[in-house]
């Protein structure tokens, strides 16, 4: 994984120094909430229901186990013994107080890591597919450009007042695993017919309360001028976006309301003059960082066949696992979905566990999931079983990725400030009724979220969850037949929403309009697909 | 108008006030122009040769528009004056700097410590732009 | 009733306006009346709170209860952690905030 010169090294140590000075000037009175707040939130610290929340940037989900040890010392340290891992492949602490908050992120500046960026109106930490550099599928290995990205956007000049946040996701393989084309700018690293590489380039994505597709401005742009389109792009945004209306902010808006073609139009145009300025690191730039994601050295000639006599195993293996690009390994899904746990939560002992068996058996690396999971990218499979007892053993063996308990889940309005709903007990409750069924169920991706804003991303979920306040109670709506990846579709609404009880009755209704209707192998969101709206709403209205 | 509080050139300036885009397209002797953040600043470009100074105007600290404007001058090839004026915070002039301003009439005069420690903060950065620093990446690769 | 809530500014800590600091305990929280912008302006400026805002509450057989989730959870704390609420020890607490 990367590793930091004396130059990225300077960059955090110096935002450490800036942001303490920030911090004191706002403790002495000098700087008021008002002109601080935009300033802690560049440094990832919000102010939530109980507390201040702290979320640290895990760049494109890529960790260590010098990290997690830290990261896990944090928990104990500054806060309650616990993090969540969020759907921005981040970790955040819900404890934090601002007078420590300048400490946590010096102790994180020991082991690479910062908060630059995690929140406010700048381009936030860039996500990527958790099995980079471990899937057969990958053109190429998306990190070093979303690492290219991670260092032109950090203390960008220009875009740090932005109209609104700016998300990117960078990808190589067709499958998308990181919800590419629901971000703000969306890239997928492609080979054209001389294999060249270049960026397709997809605009105006994201979930929030006006779901949109990002559409593609632009199919392939070289890869030697990547920074310089992105650049074009967030130009354009920065100068057009509309600033009238924040719930208007975002750059779907400005794509949808301009269209698609106009925008491009503009931001080619603004692209022309930027190759005139020099700013494209050069290629040097790109090899010396691709020379940090070489491939670990993997053993060849190993078995590539696993011993599957424990059925606990071999269930585990059939949910949890993928297949590697390299015989004889294959990558590791760590569920952090408990069967009545909180999703994504995991205490500072099991942090700093998963770093250990990192270091131990994947070549000391970790990815976050945007589904809130850890992955172990490269496991022997002869290592497979040991690693396989030490989850179980400490609560982290849970048979479920991809099926109804793996569910991602905002905080919710037990945390976060701006919720309408709790989201947490909902995915608590349809996890304990469900997980019994969930082999039968087969895959199913199920995404709470507690407002509008959609953190949990429900309108991608094949059965999503809107927590919304009706009158001061909680009010659940149901969505169906959202998906991410490449057929990305946007969940439509069931009708009237339901109590706590009630949506937890209603998942499973669905979950049983489906068994009853479904033909071969489909998984729930084809039945969905091929039968549509109706049988459901029938089976919870009619 | 508020003072010039740091002025990085030695030029002498211009004491007239900046008049308003539409203005100074009227007015063909007008060397002094402010842009408000709706403002497109390559209006300004075909006369950038009698342009001095153009003050920026942020009237709330966090419409972000200026930071583009500042570039686009520079990047067209403008030497003048780039005055960053009106809610100007001590935390963003390195930014602003960075961009390309080089003077600052803060509506609230910026604390001294605070606004020089702020200039000299940022020993590298990674981006170019017009300023003249090398990014990290130049250093890297000599 | 109108009570005040606001976060520590140091700490973050959840507080109310008893009348004379801000305390931990929704209990403590008294009737400001007509009064709220003053004292919020005042707590703010001395760097009290943070964030500090005014919210219509009852006082009934169990003490003062905000009257809407949100701040009936900012009392308690997480109903998903009831360890980590300010009444670990009752099983019952979480029945308060519904």
């Amino acid at each position: 994984m990367y590793r930091y010169d004396q130059y990225d090294q300077a960059m955090v140590d110096t935002r450490v120094e800036e942001f303490r000075d920030q911090v004191r000037r706002r403790l002495e009175g000098h700087l008021p909430e008002e002109a601080f707040r935009p300033l802690r939130l560049m440094n990832g610290l919000y102010l939530q229901l109980h507390a201040y929340m702290l979320r640290v940037a895990v760049p494109y989900g890529t960790l260590n186990s010098a990290q997690m040890q830290v990261l896990g010392d944090i928990a104990d340290k500054y806060d309650r013994g616990y993090g969540h891992f969020t759907t921005r492949q981040n970790i955040q602490y819900n404890w934090i107080k601002l007078e420590d908050a300048p400490d946590i992120l010096a102790d994180l500046a020991t082991v690479e890591m910062h908060a630059f960026q995690t929140s406010g109106n700048c381009i936030r930490n860039t996500t990527s597919d958790q099995y980079a550099g471990a899937a057969a599928d990958e053109v190429v290995d998306p990190r070093p450009y979303a690492e290219l990205i991670r260092q032109w956007s950090t203390v960008h000049p220009e875009f740090n007042f932005l109209p609104r946040k700016f998300k990117m996701a960078v990808i190589a393989s067709d499958t998308d695993r990181a919800a590419m084309r629901l971000h703000d700018i969306g890239i997928q690293i492609v080979k054209n017919e001389s294999g060249e590489l270049g960026a397709a380039l997809y605009a105006g994505g994201g979930m929030g309360r006006t779901p949109m597709i990002a559409p593609c401005i632009n199919p392939f742009v070289p890869i030697g001028q990547m920074i310089t389109y992105a650049e074009a792009c967030l130009r354009v945004y920065n100068r057009h976006g509309r600033r009238d209306n924040k719930y208007k902010a975002r750059i779907k808006i400005l794509v949808h309301e301009l269209g698609k073609d106009e925008y491009t139009r503009q931001v080619e145009a603004e692209f022309a003059h930027l190759l005139t300025q020099n700013i494209e690191p050069p290629a040097a730039e790109l090899e010396r960082i691709k020379t940090f994601f070489a491939d670990p050295p993997f053993e060849t000639g190993i078995p590539d066949e696993l011993d599957r006599s424990d059925p606990a195993f071999a269930r585990w293996v059939d949910t949890n696992c993928l297949t590697h690009k390299q015989p004889g390994y294959i990558a590791v899904t760590i569920s952090l979905k408990p069967v009545g746990g909180i999703p994504g939560d995991a205490s500072a002992d099991q942090i700093r566990l998963m770093g250990d068996l990192a270091k131990q058996y994947s070549f000391d690396e970790l990815r976050v999931t945007h589904a809130q999971n850890i992955v172990l990218p490269h496991v022997k499979k002869a290592d497979l079983y040991a690693l396989w007892q030490v989850l179980e053993a400490n609560g982290l063996g849970t048979p479920n990725l991809d099926l109804i308990g793996d569910i991602i889940a905002c905080p919710g309005l037990d945390y976060c400030s701006l919720a309408n709903a709790r989201s947490i007990p909902v995915a608590q409750k349809i996890s304990e009724r469900l997980a019994p069924r969930e082999a039968e169920i087969g895959e199913l991706k199920l995404k709470i979220s507690g407002c509008i804003n959609a953190c949990g991303h429900h309108h991608a979920g094949h059965i999503g969850i809107l927590g919304v306040d009706r009158k001061g109670v909680e009010n659940y709506q149901l969505l169906l037949g959202g998906c991410e990846g490449a057929d990305t579709s946007l969940g439509q609404i069931t009708g009237p929403g339901f109590d706590e009880d009630g949506i937890v009755g209603a998942v499973e209704k669905a979950t049983e309009v489906y068994l009853a209707n479904k033909q071969g192998e489909e998984r729930f969101l084809d039945t969905y697909r091929r039968i549509g709206m109706a049988p459901f709403k029938e089976a919870l209205y009619g | 108008m508020a003072e010039v509080q740091y002025r990085f050139r030695d030029d002498e300036p211009v004491s007239d006030p900046g008049v308003t885009v539409d203005a100074f397209g009227e007015q063909t002797n007008a060397a002094a122009v402010r842009l408000e953040p709706g403002d497109d600043a390559r209006d300004l470009l075909p006369h950038l040769e009698r342009l001095r100074l153009v003050e920026v105007n942020f009237p709330v600290f966090g419409d972000g528009r200026g930071y583009s404007s500042a570039r686009i001058l520079r990047e067209a090839g403008y030497s003048g004056e780039l005055r960053a004026v009106g809610q100007v915070l001590v935390d963003q002039i390195a930014l602003m700097r960075r961009c390309g301003f080089d003077a600052f009439a803060p509506d609230q005069p910026l604390e001294p410590t605070d606004a020089e420690a702020a200039f000299a903060r940022w020993a590298d950065v990674y981006q170019p732009t017009t300023d003249g620093r090398a990014p990290i990446w130049a250093k890297r690769h000599g | 009733m109108k009570i005040l809530t606001g976060n520590d500014l140091k700490t973050g800590a959840v507080t109310w306006w008893d009348g004379v600091q801000w305390s931990l305990h929704v209990e403590d929280a008294v009737d400001v009346g007509e009064h709220a912008d003053t004292i919020l302006a005042r707590e703010e400026a001395a760097r009290r709170v943070n964030s500090a805002y005014a919210i219509d509450a009852v006082k009934d057989e169990t003490g003062v209860r905000p009257a809407h989730i949100k701040d009936r959870i900012r009392a308690l704390g997480p109903t998903v952690r009831p360890d980590l609420t300010l009444k670990p020890a009752d099983p019952e607490a979480g029945n308060w905030v519904i």
